[in-house]
């Protein structure tokens, strides 16, 4: 099977919004998690999210181009824009016949859908806009993605909850190694930041009233966050050949469904995945230094993917470094997986492991080498990225050093 | 005399469990009820709506039976009872979208 490697990165978050400023964002292990701005909701249980800062859409979009846009689509292009820029790829007819676009989303462009509701039950108004529709699509991102570059391949979306843009990433990666895609862009977008959605999170008693701290004693659940993020994926050869330079490769996609509840993850299913993802690689346990946890910072979570480390890897946890990039770019749903993609993509290409943020206490339930606080020097060979979605379906990525 | 908050409770779970109320007691515990985290947020939002208050995530946690319920509920509503109405109403009122 060919090799696939990563030749371009794009995002926008909370902590930067290209990818130099979310490099050193992570790198400084400093987070963006404050008051929640684009939205005024006095009854708002928790106050604070991670949302994109300094982002003017009029400048980076027309007026025309906003009227299609709902602000995840935004995001979604704006994330794809930069990985295409990096990877320096030059479009042939042949490669946007067959190239592919998968995206995540888990709510796609709802944040549109209630505006016309809210005009619909609070104003009496009989109509909502016209592009209503294809504005709240969750496929809006790939949609827009292909249309831009006139990709005319497999393009579509998977929405798996918190796990969407990590199966859209291994669907994507498994088409490019089987040869049914010369390229992919794949990745994810998520625009949680309006009030039906914000209340509802409120209602699931899961979001943290500070902070997220991630395998801290003292954590008291997530955070929510917004962004995209966006990866180019090809064959080594390909890459080589038109003098691309690889900034890691992708080497194993494992995915697995708990089967068991709506909400309490079990260790075995995130483990299946894991498992299945290094299988999947080729490579040895030994090899992978690190994992960019879910870590979401909820109490179920973080000890269950402690659990589920410790089954996979046995006496080799002890020597991981394990850190969960969400303490600082927050938990960005749909996007979450791409996002932690990129982050362990870096990663391994800088050779610096980002730090959990927001770290105080050891919990005995999470004593794994969580990567407190500050970033530590360290070139790992290969490193998994976990997701793990509401619904109990699990999807890991895992990612080699390219030399 | 008005139903006893002990009583709502009991009403209150006893419909959503689909129970006969009688066969729950101040000494019931959730785990006796077969109640997971998930029946548990139901369980919050229906008492939340029945009393008209708000229950803290970090409070409600620690809860495992239905005294303790009743307990936090009634201590609640006395909270409510000192507060000024406009307050409450002020509560209530949403704010329209912003995009």
């Amino acid at each position: 099977m060919p090799r696939v490697v990563i030749t371009g990165v794009g995002v926008i978050s909370a902590i930067g919004n290209n990818v130099a400023d979310f490099w050193s964002s992570l790198a400084s292990g400093t987070p963006a998690i404050s008051e929640i701005t684009s939205v005024n909701i006095p009854s708002l249980r928790f106050p604070n999210a991670a949302e994109v800062r300094n982002y003017v859409p009029e400048q980076t979009f027309t007026a025309k181009e906003l009227a299609f846009l709902d602000r995840f689509a935004q995001f979604a292009l704006i994330a794809a824009a930069e990985a295409v820029t990096q990877s320096g790829i030059e479009w042939t007819e042949d490669l946007l016949e067959d190239s592919a676009v998968v995206t995540g989303s888990c709510l796609g462009g709802r944040g549109a859908e209630e505006a016309g509701y809210w005009e619909l039950f609070h104003h009496n108004r009989t109509r909502v806009h016209p592009l209503t529709i294809p504005l709240s699509m969750a496929n809006a991102g790939a949609s827009h993605i292909s249309m831009k570059y006139g990709i005319r391949g497999p393009a579509y979306t998977i929405s798996t909850a918190c796990a969407s843009s990590a199966h859209a990433i291994g669907q994507a990666f498994w088409m490019v190694r089987s040869g049914s895609a010369p390229m992919a862009i794949a990745g994810g977008s998520e625009a949680p930041m309006f009030i039906g959605g914000l209340k509802a999170w409120e209602a699931m008693r899961v979001i943290s009233k500070d902070t997220c701290r991630p395998f801290s004693a003292d954590r008291t659940g997530l955070v929510l966050g917004e962004g995209a993020a966006m990866l180019v994926l090809e064959p080594l050869e390909a890459a080589l050949a038109r003098g691309a330079k690889p900034l890691a490769e992708i080497v194993g996609f494992g995915m697995s469904s708990d089967a068991s509840h709506l909400t309490q993850p079990l260790p075995s299913g995130a483990a299946k995945a894991m498992r299945h993802a290094i299988r999947d690689s080729g490579l040895a346990p030994e090899q992978f230094g690190y994992v960019n946890a879910h870590g979401t910072g909820t109490q179920a979570n973080d000890q269950t993917e402690t659990a589920a480390i410790r089954q996979v890897f046995g006496p080799l946890a002890d020597k991981l470094a394990v850190s969960s990039t969400k303490s600082m770019h927050g938990h960005a749903l749909g996007a979450a997986g791409a996002l932690e993609a990129v982050a362990s993509v870096l990663t391994l290409r800088k050779g610096l492991i980002p730090p959990t943020a927001n770290y105080t206490t050891p919990d005995p339930l999470c004593d794994l080498d969580v990567t407190p606080n500050v970033a530590r020097t360290l070139q790992v060979e290969a490193c998994l990225s976990n997701s793990f979605a509401f619904g109990g379906l699990n999807a890991v990525l895992a990612f080699k050093a390219y030399p | 005399m008005s139903e006893s908050v002990l009583h709502r409770v009991i009403r209150v779970i006893a419909t959503a469990r689909q129970m006969p109320a009688e066969s729950i007691t101040s000494e019931t515990t959730f785990e006796q009820l077969n109640i997971d985290s998930l029946d548990r947020l139901n369980l919050l939002f229906d008492l939340e709506g029945e009393f008209d208050i708000q229950i803290d995530d970090e409070q409600a946690k620690s809860v495992t039976n239905i005294q303790q319920m009743v307990d936090g509920i009634t201590l609640l509503l006395a909270a409510k009872a000192e507060a000024k109405p406009e307050c409450q109403n002020e509560a209530k009122s949403v704010s329209s979208p912003a995009h």
